[in-house]
């Protein structure tokens, strides 16, 4: 065990019946708790590391490092924060559905037979156009909220949970596979029609 | 000279000087501006409440309309501090209400407060305006109906992260119809519903409410409601902001946010669902403030948002958003001052996250205004934090805290004083610091030597020896909170600092190595402190002077020794006057 004094020569004029407390310096996880004399019997609020060791020298209970639960305080977090994740953890945060796979029917204007893509795979519009650009090797382009798919010869558009046939884009991507039933890739002239952008 | 002012006019100048410290220095000139000044003080702040007593207060200055007072050291955030131990109100609220009949405000931070009292300020004031009860506990809803009842010109009430034993949400109800002036509004720490249509009523009938923070109980479907109410918010704290999946709530809220020109800060977000985040873009550009500390939200979905704020200057998250969100807050947030980041799990060894020193450095890099910081991370490094110092000497406020005790760089395992020693060379303005990690007694000696301005520093499983200690009360001038934890730092520093203890607020110390011996010498010496020692074994009587306290609480004041103590404090004089008999 190494020992290191503290270095008392500053304080030769205090006169009291002072001893020393005593530091081994070591890596977190060793025993590297200072002795400090004691009447303490264990107490039961305060259980630091530092109070663990007592008069008796019970060496065994400075051998292993407290669990971050036995430090009362620490890290300083207040109680209220403390129950956050907790719950967190509890609610899904996502919105989609449980369960393998979200399995949609796609069928594009003018192709010969409809195809199924995992909206679960993708985590965003621009994954998700992607991966239809390479199935139907087409190009659908990039959307904007004023413009729709302007300027590309593709609009794709799905039908949500009421029926209705929308412009795949307008709402977040968490709403939109909460809501979307089937996809359809409408050739441009025909998607025309969609665009009620209220400017 | 002088005297050749009346004293209107000199009373009239005085009204121009608002900052405490410039008021002291105005009443030290001489005694008819003493006098002068202590008739036209209008505010006092008494930032230890057994500092001084009601009576002294009230007496030197008799046209009082504000009082802010605190209660608790600043560790009973964090459980440190028993229960019973004091900081109650009745004492100050009872007394006021006989002396100061016009007062207007009471702000009150770690304190007690009963119904009894809420009762007698609801009563007893009559032009009572702004109640702000910080981290308070004692009060029920029962207090709040008194309030909200009888305060007919209420501008402010908020009762941020006070603990209220909730009995139900009616009191809200019983603001009058006729109570139109509200302002601010803070119930976010409530947990009962209040009664919404009566929330609704009263945001409609309060034109001048500028700041509205609910509590998680109000649900995300009714905010559009209440922001059509009340587009002229500037601050809003949302209640649970999840509803499942619904298009029309999520349409109903974007429109309602829009509708909000004013908006700069945010917060609440219980219980995030990410899909309606994108519901207050609108407001995105113009947020100076944003609060997502409650919000369980991956990164991905946070930076989206930060991506879109660029005005923020305050940003408070858990560390769900990773060095890579930080690293978007580094490109778009250039008006930083402020950063706090949370921990998501503090109790588990392994992060389940991607935060790390890197995060910090990098928004040191790209916010040349940040301030302040309070960081939760699990691991640092000397060269880290010498990169942000260098980054940033700006600062003024940094709290580090490293989630496993003693750790130490983890680069190099050494321990992080260089990189402390950095913060405080390169930041000479900084103020407040809480230092973690493995610590030597090697960093106080650059706190002492460069922490010329600090005026809180607090310490945990840190330092070798007294010298450690005496380093910091020799060094650091400006020196008014400090509070330390586990650290080997006895009666030596301390006995030879005493004279630095009466030009500082407080010192707290727990699981320290300070003896009974020293406190009482320290409290025969020092006759303005008082020397408190909590000690819950009851042992307080059989205590030989040769053992260390648990926990010791020593601050100056003018009022002695406090008559409210529960058994297991005592101060120093009272140790004597046992052992004698």
């Amino acid at each position: 065990m190494d020992q290191k004094r503290s270095s008392l020569n500053l304080f030769e004029d205090i006169d009291l019946n002072y001893k020393a407390t005593e530091l081994r310096l070591g890596l977190p996880g060793t025993d590297d708790e200072p002795e400090i004399k004691t009447n303490l019997s264990g107490n039961k609020r305060s259980s630091s590391e530092m109070e663990s060791s007592t008069c008796t020298d019970e060496n065994e209970s400075r051998s292993a490092p407290p669990t971050k639960e036995q430090v009362v305080g620490w890290p300083p977090v207040r109680s209220y924060r403390r129950n956050i994740v907790q719950n967190g953890k509890t609610k899904t945060t996502s919105s989609s559905e449980m369960g393998s796979g979200m399995y949609v029917k796609v069928s594009m204007d003018g192709a010969p037979y409809l195809r199924k893509v995992d909206l679960k795979m993708y985590t965003s519009y621009g994954e998700l156009m992607e991966g239809l650009q390479k199935m139907f090797k087409c190009i659908i382009g990039l959307y904007s909220e004023r413009e729709g798919y302007n300027g590309s010869q593709h609009a794709p558009t799905y039908e949500d949970k009421d029926g209705d046939w929308m412009l795949v884009g307008d709402v977040p991507w968490e709403m939109f596979i909460g809501s979307c039933k089937r996809l359809r890739i409408m050739k441009a002239s025909e998607a025309r029609g969609l665009d009620d952008h209220s400017q | 000279m002088v005297n050749s002012f009346p004293e209107e006019v000199l009373e009239h100048v005085f009204s121009f000087i608002t900052l405490d410290k410039d008021r002291n220095a105005v009443s030290l000139v001489c005694k008819s501006w003493y006098e002068i000044e202590r008739w036209c003080r209008r505010r006092i702040f008494v930032g230890n409440c057994y500092a001084v007593s009601p009576g002294i207060v009230i007496r030197r200055f008799p046209e009082v309309r504000s009082v802010e007072l605190k209660g608790k050291p600043h560790f009973a955030d964090f459980n440190l501090v028993p229960e019973g131990w004091g900081g109650y109100a009745c004492s100050w609220i009872t007394e006021m209400s006989r002396a100061y009949p016009w007062l207007e405000e009471i702000r009150l931070k770690r304190m007690v407060v009963t119904d009894e009292s809420l009762e007698l300020i609801s009563t007893c004031f009559k032009n009572f305006k702004v109640l702000v009860l910080s981290s308070c506990e004692g009060f029920s809803t029962d207090g709040l109906t008194d309030i909200a009842a009888n305060c007919r010109n209420l501008r402010k009430l908020d009762l941020r992260e006070s603990e209220v034993m909730d009995l139900s949400g009616h009191w809200l109800s019983h603001f009058p119809n006729t109570c139109t002036s509200l302002e601010s509004l803070n119930i976010a720490c409530l947990g009962s519903e209040v009664s919404f249509s009566a929330l609704e009523r009263l945001v409609a009938r309060s034109p001048n409410l500028k700041t509205l923070r609910l509590n998680r109980a109000v649900p995300l479907e009714k905010l559009s409601t209440l922001l059509r109410q009340a587009p002229q918010l500037v601050q809003l704290g949302t209640g649970a902001y999840s509803s499942g999946i619904r298009s029309d709530v999520y349409l109903g809220l974007s429109k309602a946010f829009s509708g909000c020109k004013a908006l700069k800060g945010l917060s609440g977000f219980w219980d995030v669902d990410p899909s309606y985040l994108p519901a207050f873009y609108s407001v995105c550009s113009r947020l100076t403030s944003l609060n997502l500390s409650y919000a369980t939200i991956r990164s991905p979905d946070i930076t989206k948002v930060i991506g879109r704020c660029p005005n923020l200057q305050r940003l408070w998250v858990m560390d769900h958003v990773e060095d890579s969100g930080l690293n978007a807050v580094a490109f778009s947030c250039k008006d930083l001052r402020e950063l706090r980041v949370f921990p998501s799990d503090p109790f588990v060894a392994d992060a389940n996250v991607t935060l790390t020193e890197r995060g910090l450095v990098s928004v040191s890099e790209g916010c040349p205004k940040l301030q302040s910081v309070l960081y939760f991370c699990r691991q640092m490094s000397n060269s880290a934090l010498i990169t942000i110092a260098r980054n940033r000497p700006n600062l003024i406020c940094f709290r580090l805290c490293i989630i496993e005790p003693r750790a130490p760089d983890y680069l190099t395992l050494e321990p992080l004083d260089v990189g402390f020693g950095a913060i405080v060379e390169h930041c000479k303005e900084l103020r407040r610091l809480s230092l973690s990690g493995l610590l030597t007694d090697r960093v106080f000696e650059y706190i002492g030597r460069h922490a010329k301005r600090l005026e809180m520093l607090s310490i945990a499983f840190a330092g070798n020896s007294d010298l450690g200690l005496h380093h910091v009360l020799s060094g650091c001038d400006g020196l008014r909170k400090l509070e330390i934890r586990d650290c080997p730092f006895g009666d030596k520093a301390l006995l030879a600092n005493v004279a630095k203890l009466e030009t500082m607020r407080s010192l707290w110390m727990s699981s320290c190595a300070v003896s009974f011996g020293a406190c009482k010498f320290l409290s025969r010496k020092m006759p303005m402190l008082n020397v408190e020692v909590i000690d819950e074994n009851g042992t307080l009587d059989s205590r030989l002077d040769s053992c260390p306290v648990e926990k010791l609480y020593i601050y100056r004041t003018v009022a002695g020794p406090r008559s409210d103590m529960p058994a297991y404090i005592r101060t120093m004089d009272q140790c004597r006057v046992n052992t004698i008999s």
